[in-house]
């Protein structure tokens, strides 16, 4: 991925605007700095101290500190917090438990919303970004269009799309009932509803961002490829599955495991447009964490989960290595 | 929203020699290419203006009355144009201090990104132009991180906020999520994209180390400085999990946690509520209009460095 032809786009995307003389606009030479001057041993270390304090504050020490804290029973507004081993964790899968039910339906409730919305996160905004690909003119004008939804909030385009959802004054059933369709569908209050609603608002929210990234991987495939497959007489469709498919390999491993892991973590949308209902059906798997975590307090329960669900999100994503992988040999 | 649409606009015309050499546009000449070019035009910008639509309704409700809003068939133009619902919610003594969780965001949200890009910056130097031991496992560690998803750390930093007597303060939001990977890694690959010989003439005159950081490196990279400020900034001001929970007086929250809040109040009230989501749009839309090459070269790049 350090290709000198890359280093070479991104310094060039890199001027517009602010200092077009100063910054160098091509560099060539590989970078290793061995011949650039030495320093103190403990000068690297320096620069490193204000960050690495903070990273080892709140993220190192938080992942070990998190698995001690499922090993007891953790409750925030108890003064004692006696060790039980491995007690929460045995208590998810015990269906006789009051964390059962409640942990595998959040985690039903991500996995049904995972399966629908990453298939379609990765198509729509490839076909976007393929619209958008040759030069036309105000492409810039459409991809920031395309773009603007996703440089709002969680909580923006939720309390947005709950009213447009709204069951009776809701824009959505008006214009259904105006092309001829059921005008009185409770997306927010009834399943399977409430789940074409999440997923529709969540791929109307981020669709811009992958379409962004796809965008400037499509523009780093040379030309001269699809001219070489256009000569070989390829028609469209032929030049998609063998010169934009092949190019594109990185970044879709990068664009799935990305939208792969957004999607495990989905909550601001169930939060705010369903309330997590009807009944307990559209609360996901990070939402029933914070619940229990951080409403009620059940901490060492709420730190166990949230391994549990961590041990499924890295099996899917090495999952999803593996697939990206094999392709690449087989080729 | 008309506004949006203008300086965008202006921006895409001005910056049109910026793409690369088009895959499928060779043939602009003939009549029947640029016919094709004209429907492509018309389907995207009538795609456009569906997609973008619910945006201008949130921004026309913000202006109707209570009852407006609630209107059926819904308008598209505010009869009579009004501002109660900003009077409403902006008004002094509140219980849902919208202009309280406005300032608290942009604070927070300033402090934040300045935070994050000085420690990136900084720690970024060294692993992209310094050799020494220990730099490919503290960047091996980093690297790793990224695989971890941030939901094993809500538990424990909640703890650890609330051991620093954090809980229920801005500075909960604005320092533990500052340690983040990407600043480092975008800083890092800038950084390494300079050339080699750059810090040589300052060591020559006698410089040490941090002031061939602040004199020569700093000054050439203002403008990843500037991305990376801007990303930070977009994602603090949005953030909504962590802020909700880790907040919880009226007068400490965000303006998106406080968005949460307002809704739970006035459940039905929608001009209230699309004033509110108006308020938490503005900063991030303005920037957006403004600097929206720097923002999707930042986001489009983290992709291809993936």
């Amino acid at each position: 991925m350090k290709s000198s032809s890359q280093v070479g786009a991104s310094s060039k995307e890199e001027a517009p605007g602010r200092q077009p003389t100063t910054t160098p606009t091509r560099i060539a030479a590989p970078k290793t700095n061995k011949g650039v001057a030495k320093q103190a041993a403990g000068t690297p270390w320096l620069f490193l101290a204000p960050y690495l304090i903070l990273f080892i504050g709140f993220v190192l020490i938080p992942i070990v500190f998190g698995l001690w804290i499922s090993l007891h029973a953790w409750d925030y507004t108890r003064p004692l917090q006696p060790f039980v081993g491995l007690a929460n964790y045995v208590s998810l899968f015990q269906p006789d438990s009051p964390y059962f039910e409640s942990f595998w339906s959040s985690m039903q409730a991500t996995g049904i919303f995972t399966v629908f919305s990453v298939p379609l996160l990765l198509t729509i905004p490839l076909a976007v970004a393929l619209l958008m690909a040759s030069k036309f003119p105000g492409r810039n004008f459409f991809r920031a269009v395309y773009f603007a939804p996703y440089v709002l909030g969680v909580a923006v385009i939720s309390v947005l799309w709950r009213y447009l959802l709204d069951n009776n004054i809701g824009l959505v059933n008006y214009y259904l009932g105006a092309i001829g369709l059921p005008d009185n569908i409770a997306w927010t209050t009834s399943t399977p509803a409430a789940w074409v609603a999440l997923i529709g608002v969540t791929v109307w929210w981020t669709l811009g961002f992958n379409a962004v990234i796809y965008l400037a991987a499509l523009q780093d495939i040379p030309g001269e490829l699809y001219e070489a497959a256009r000569v070989d007489g390829a028609n469209k469709w032929q030049q998609f599955l063998n010169v934009t498919i092949p190019g594109l390999r990185p970044v879709l491993s990068f664009v799935t495991i990305v939208t792969l892991i957004a999607s495990v973590n989905m909550f601001g949308q169930s939060y705010l447009i369903t309330l997590g209902g009807p009944g307990r059906e559209t609360r996901t798997a990070i939402y029933q964490i914070a619940e229990t975590g951080l409403r009620n307090f059940q901490m060492g329960n709420a730190a166990a989960m949230s391994y549990v669900l961590t041990l499924f999100l890295m099996l899917l994503s090495l999952i999803v290595f593996w697939l990206f992988r094999e392709k690449k040999e087989g080729k | 929203m008309t506004q949006l649409t203008e300086s965008d606009a202006s921006t895409a015309s001005g910056a049109s020699g910026a793409g690369n050499s088009g895959n499928l546009s060779t043939k602009r000449a003939d009549p029947a290419g640029r016919r094709k070019m004209v429907l492509r035009l018309i389907i995207l910008s009538i795609v456009a203006l569906i997609f973008i639509s619910p945006l201008i309704f949130m921004f026309v409700t913000s202006f109707k009355t209570r009852e407006d809003a609630t209107g059926i068939p819904p308008s598209w133009i505010p009869d009579p144009f009004s501002l109660q619902a900003y009077e409403s919610i902006l008004a002094p003594g509140s219980s849902t201090p919208v202009l309280r969780w406005f300032l608290n965001s942009m604070v927070a949200a300033l402090l934040h990104a300045a935070l994050v890009v000085v420690i990136s910056a900084l720690a970024a130097y060294p692993l992209a132009r310094m050799e020494f031991r220990g730099k490919k496992i503290v960047f091996g560690v980093i690297v790793a991180t990224l695989l971890v998803p941030p939901v094993i750390l809500i538990i424990p930093n909640y703890l650890i906020v609330s051991g620093l007597g954090w809980l229920n303060a801005l500075v909960a939001i604005i320092v533990p999520t500052a340690a983040s990977a990407f600043g480092v890694f975008f800083m890092r690959q800038f950084f390494g994209a300079l050339p080699e010989d750059l810090e040589e003439a300052a060591r020559l005159d006698g410089a040490n180390r941090f002031e061939m950081f602040t004199k020569i490196i700093l000054p050439l990279a203002k403008p990843a400085m500037a991305t990376l400020a801007l990303l930070a900034f977009l994602t603090n001001w949005n953030d909504f999990l962590w802020p909700i929970y880790v907040l919880f007086s009226p007068e400490v929250q965000t303006l998106p946690a406080g968005l949460s809040t307002l809704q739970s109040a006035n459940a039905v009230r929608y001009d209230l509520l699309m004033a509110g989501a108006v308020m938490a749009s503005l900063p991030v839309l303005a920037l957006f209009v403004f600097l929206q090459r720097f923002i999707i070269e930042g986001v489009s790049r983290s992709g291809v460095k993936g």
